[in-house]
């Protein structure tokens, strides 16, 4: 019985997402309501789990659920996030018409989902915890169904995602034939590099879980439903699921497959090398922002990548720190082009940009700032997350690893300076409304702040991931 | 000195550019303001540097007013200091930032207080890269240079702004990552970034060749020495006149510091090693961008070119490491720094009145504006090195340590030097001299107060340092012999 209090911020969550269902039902236009209670809800189970006392481990639901350091951490950057989403997309969502009960619910669900994912020690209770985000997900995609696109976008999302999902299920039930076990610790007790089925197994999963994260080349999908989705939906696909997904990675390769490192570790290499030389290369031609976004945040997936890719604790948080900055910078960027909307309608393409810093001077400072932070020049913080990343890179000697990355940052450093060319050296074009949301203003202000001044004080977030340690 | 004096001078500009920032309203009284806070800022920022500079002991060999605080807990800290070298530069460098405010007069027209902005951010990242003793926090500072600049060629540039400005980030971006993996192996390899330490520590052989190539990549496209520097023409062509001056005056000189700071510093070995490489690489420098130079047309063009040749005798004079070239060359940076940033100015007084580069636009400019006739006059003559300019103490300096070392080298960067008589003079000539054909040229007015003002804050230094050098010279000696003297020993340790 005590097992609950541990998984409480799950059990609220649930309960508040089946209470915010039938107060959506008998309520009638009750989707203000929905949205702050939704807030709320992600609140207290914020709350819940910074409760959790730290530094403790605990095994749950015969060893198959798991809290501890990294997904209590996982788990408080994705509600932040998730939080943050809700708080920056309320006006975009009533402007696009698609401010209804179901969104803030779907959002909610898709967290659970992830929260379970995060937590799961086993392969069944990770599957499911996988099949309520990707649920979740399919239906925000096509969420705004009068546009084509947008519906365009949730289809291509269910099969692509369904297939991987049904790879992943495959490996899944290979590793399981081959170590007679569904849970992670016994997997790893009796997985072994002699039986090929395991190493099947493995490739199965690690494409399943590459699809999700979007590495190369199992990236086909996101530029598409990236630029199909409502914007709102963008940001949440662009931050959230990542944070979800890049923790499996790791709960995966460090528990179950940590003895198989041989086997794996060139595939990680190739999908984050691939990764980062296809999304430097791709974003350069690309005229419309939400693409680019896609295309750029495959890159930045493959240098989270390139820190799991190296096997130590070290290689680890920087990737944690890497997810973390990333996290912040794009929901900087898209609280961007949240506010580039003229007479109710939004903008997103390249050259709606133009000229940007002579009517909006304040919002084209905080878009200089977050993309010569995404570019990764110092001081911004987006310098340190690559830095750390190839401090750890370094650290083992993978010095092609570190020159491919650190040359693919200044090619995609190229189409940066292109927005960044757009917005200051070209000429200007109508003005944008400036009547927006104060929860898009803090949104923006924060992570911008949070960018440009984390050299001030960079122990912070490394004092709160140097306490993850999973080898 | 508890009082963290370093700090506060990379600070105050910064400061100085949060108030602009912040305050309001677009009118043109607001930019005056501004401008009056640039100028307080920058130059009480000069008045300490002048300060530190006083009370700095050039007898200790020690790096002096050392700050060190915990940064990256357990692995980087922030730690300042200053040597006999750093402290001329970053004179230099408060020095330039004010005459660049006070020159934004007629030059910038639009968003001048993002300019100002720009600049004070400027002078704080360039402050911070000559006092940093941390390679992480130099790499900060060194790559953080590259935004400020980024936009003041791209905002305020001229008709090729854009691809200049491109050019010049992602040339500089592509040399400087390589210096980051150097960095980072360097950590991994003795434990610590902290440059005292690394002096202490000495750097394995066997790894000296390569982290000296990776640091060389990044400093050689920022010095610029042929064949990296075809971004240089273009950033200064198109640069606005505060930019093209910042540019010149300091930001070469960063590279130059970096190879005494760090490639004879911590690799001695490797530094050896590629001397016929870095000599090859001057010569080249010094006598083919010497005739490019002959055949410009473009004035910023023509002076960009000379820097190169300029810093073709730096980088010569350091890799020389004798006693007298590695003076000649510090020498010669503070020099190039002041002489081109005149020169730089010089042309901005003409293109904003006539707005044009070309050489051939002007002629005989020497009867209706003979005041900006007589100072043209001075730094050409002192780019040239003539006897009595700061130009001509460091290439005597330098030619005369290069000479106990190889008299080949020498002659034939003594030959760039009367290739440099032959370009600079022509110029003089060709703007200054003749018939006043283009009859334009006679509403030009000679040079206001202001012109008047910064040219004699860069000619007063020019000529007293090439009178009286002493004052140089004595504060880097005790540091440069140092340095030398590390560096013997530690080549004598592997022999």
């Amino acid at each position: 019985m005590e097992n609950i209090n541990f998984i409480l911020p799950e059990i609220f969550i649930s309960l508040g997402i089946m209470f915010l269902l039938m107060l959506g039902v008998f309520k009638k236009n009750g989707s203000g309501i929905v949205y702050i209670l939704s807030i709320v809800t992600l609140l207290i189970t914020l709350g819940l789990i910074i409760n959790f006392p730290s530094g403790q481990e605990v095994y749950l639901f015969n060893n198959s659920y798991k809290i501890d350091q990294l997904s209590t951490f996982m788990k408080i950057i994705t509600i932040i996030s998730g939080i943050f989403v809700l708080f920056s997309s309320y006006k975009y969502t009533k402007l696009e018409k698609i401010f209804t009960i179901e969104y803030s619910i779907l959002i909610l669900s898709s967290i659970l989902g992830m929260m379970v994912m995060i937590s799961a020690y086993d392969l069944i209770v990770f599957y499911i915890g996988l099949e309520l985000q990707s649920l979740s997900l399919y239906v925000l995609a096509a969420f705004n169904k009068d546009k084509t696109k947008s519906s365009e976008a949730g289809i291509k999302y269910f099969v692509l995602s369904a297939l991987s999902s049904g790879l992943l299920l495959y490996g899944c039930s290979l590793i399981y034939g081959f170590s007679g076990s569904t849970n992670f610790y016994l997997i790893s007790e009796n997985i072994h590099s002699s039986e090929y089925g395991n190493i099947f197994g493995i490739v199965f999963i690690l494409v399943g879980l590459a699809f999700k994260i979007s590495a190369v080349p199992f990236h086909m999908w996101a530029p598409d439903v990236y630029e199909g989705s409502p914007t709102s939906v963008t940001l949440f696909f662009a931050v959230v699921p990542k944070v979800a997904a890049l923790t499996v990675f790791i709960r995966f390769l460090y528990v179950p497959f940590v003895d198989l490192i041989d086997q794996w570790q060139m595939i990680i290499i190739f999908l984050s090398l691939a990764s980062m030389i296809f999304g430097a290369v791709s974003a350069i031609g690309q005229k419309n922002l939400k693409r680019l976004i896609a295309y750029s945040s495959i890159g930045h997936m493959g240098y989270a990548l390139a820190g799991l890719a190296v096997g130590t604790n070290s290689g680890i948080q920087s990737s944690i720190i890497y997810i973390c900055i990333y996290l912040i910078m794009n929901l900087g960027f898209f609280c961007c082009l949240f506010m580039m909307k003229r007479k109710d309608e939004f903008f997103d393409n390249l050259e709606d940009l133009s000229g940007l810093s002579k009517n909006h001077p304040i919002i084209s400072l905080s878009m200089l700032i977050l993309l010569f932070s995404l570019a990764g020049i110092p001081p911004m913080a987006g310098f340190f997350a690559k830095f750390y990343i190839f401090m750890s890179v370094i650290e083992e000697s993978m010095y092609f690893l570190a020159i491919v990355g650190l040359v693919t940052t200044v090619v995609s450093a190229f189409y940066y300076l292109k927005i960044i060319k757009i917005i200051y050296f070209d000429t200007p074009k109508e003005k944008y409304d400036q009547d927006h949301h104060f929860g898009l203003k803090i949104s923006l202000t924060v992570s911008t702040l949070l960018i440009l001044l984390y050299f001030i004080y960079p122990s912070g977030l490394i004092n709160f991931v140097s306490k993850i340690n999973i080898i | 000195m508890n009082f963290p004096i370093l700090s506060s001078l990379i600070l105050l500009p910064s400061v100085g550019a949060i108030f602009i920032l912040l305050s309001k309203s677009k009118d043109q009284t607001n930019y005056q303001s501004s401008k009056y806070v640039a100028l307080f800022v920058s130059f009480s920022n000069f008045f300490i540097s002048l300060y530190l500079w006083y009370i700095f002991d050039p007898n200790i060999t020690d790096f002096q007013f050392v700050e060190n605080r915990s940064w990256l807990p357990g692995f980087i800290n922030y730690k300042v200091g200053i040597d006999g070298i750093s402290i001329l530069f970053i004179v230099l460098s408060t020095l330039i930032t004010p005459l660049c405010i006070i020159s934004v007069n007629k030059t910038i027209t639009t968003k001048l207080k993002e300019f100002l902005i720009a600049i004070l951010i400027m002078e704080s990242l360039m402050i911070g890269v000559f006092c940093s003793l941390d390679l992480v926090i130099f790499y900060l500072f060194f790559e953080g240079g590259l935004i400020p600049m980024f936009l003041i060629i791209g905002i305020w540039g001229g008709a090729r702004r854009v691809y200049s400005a491109f050019k010049f980030f992602l040339f500089t971006l592509l040399g400087s990552v390589l210096m980051l993996i150097a960095i980072i192996s360097i950590y991994w390899i003795n434990g610590t970034t902290d440059i005292v330490e690394l002096y202490n520590l000495g750097i394995g052989e066997n790894y000296q060749n390569l982290l000296w190539l990776a640091f060389f990549s990044s400093f050689a496209v920022k010095t610029p020495m042929w064949p990296f520097h075809t971004w240089l023409p273009d950033a200064h062509v198109e640069a606005p006149t505060a930019g093209s001056v910042l540019l010149a005056a300091i930001l070469l000189k960063m590279a130059g510091y970096g190879f005494i700071r760090f490639s004879i510093g911590l690799f001695p070995i490797a530094s050896e090693n590629f001397v016929p490489l870095i000599y090859v690489l001057s010569l080249v420098a010094i006598v083919y961008t010497s005739l490019v130079a002959l055949m410009q047309e473009d004035m910023k063009k023509l002076i960009a070119y000379s820097s190169v040749a300029h810093m073709g005798y730096v980088t010569l004079g350091i890799f020389t490491v004798t006693q007298q070239s590695l003076e000649g060359g510090i020498v010669q940076m503070i020099s190039h720094g002041l002489v081109s940033a005149a020169l730089f100015l010089c042309v901005g007084v003409v293109y904003d009145r006539m707005h044009s580069r070309l050489i051939k636009t002007y002629g005989g400019l020497a009867s209706i504006m003979p005041k900006y006739a007589v100072f043209f006059m001075v730094f050409t003559l002192a780019a040239v090195g003539l006897p009595g300019t700061s130009g001509f103490v460091g290439e005597f300096l330098i030619l005369m340590g290069v000479f106990k070392k190889s008299f080949l080298v020498a002659t034939i960067a003594s030959l760039g030097v009367i290739l440099a008589v032959a370009y600079m003079l022509w110029l003089y000539k060709r703007v200054i001299f003749g018939e006043l054909i283009n009859k334009d040229l006679v509403k030009m007015l000679d040079l206001n107060k202001s012109e008047i003002f910064i040219l004699m804050c860069l000619a007063i230094p020019t000529l007293f340092f090439g009178f009286y050098p002493e004052p140089l010279l004595n504060t880097i000696e005790a540091s440069i012999s140092n340095l030398i003297d590390t560096y013997n020993y530690k080549l004598s340790l592997t022999k």
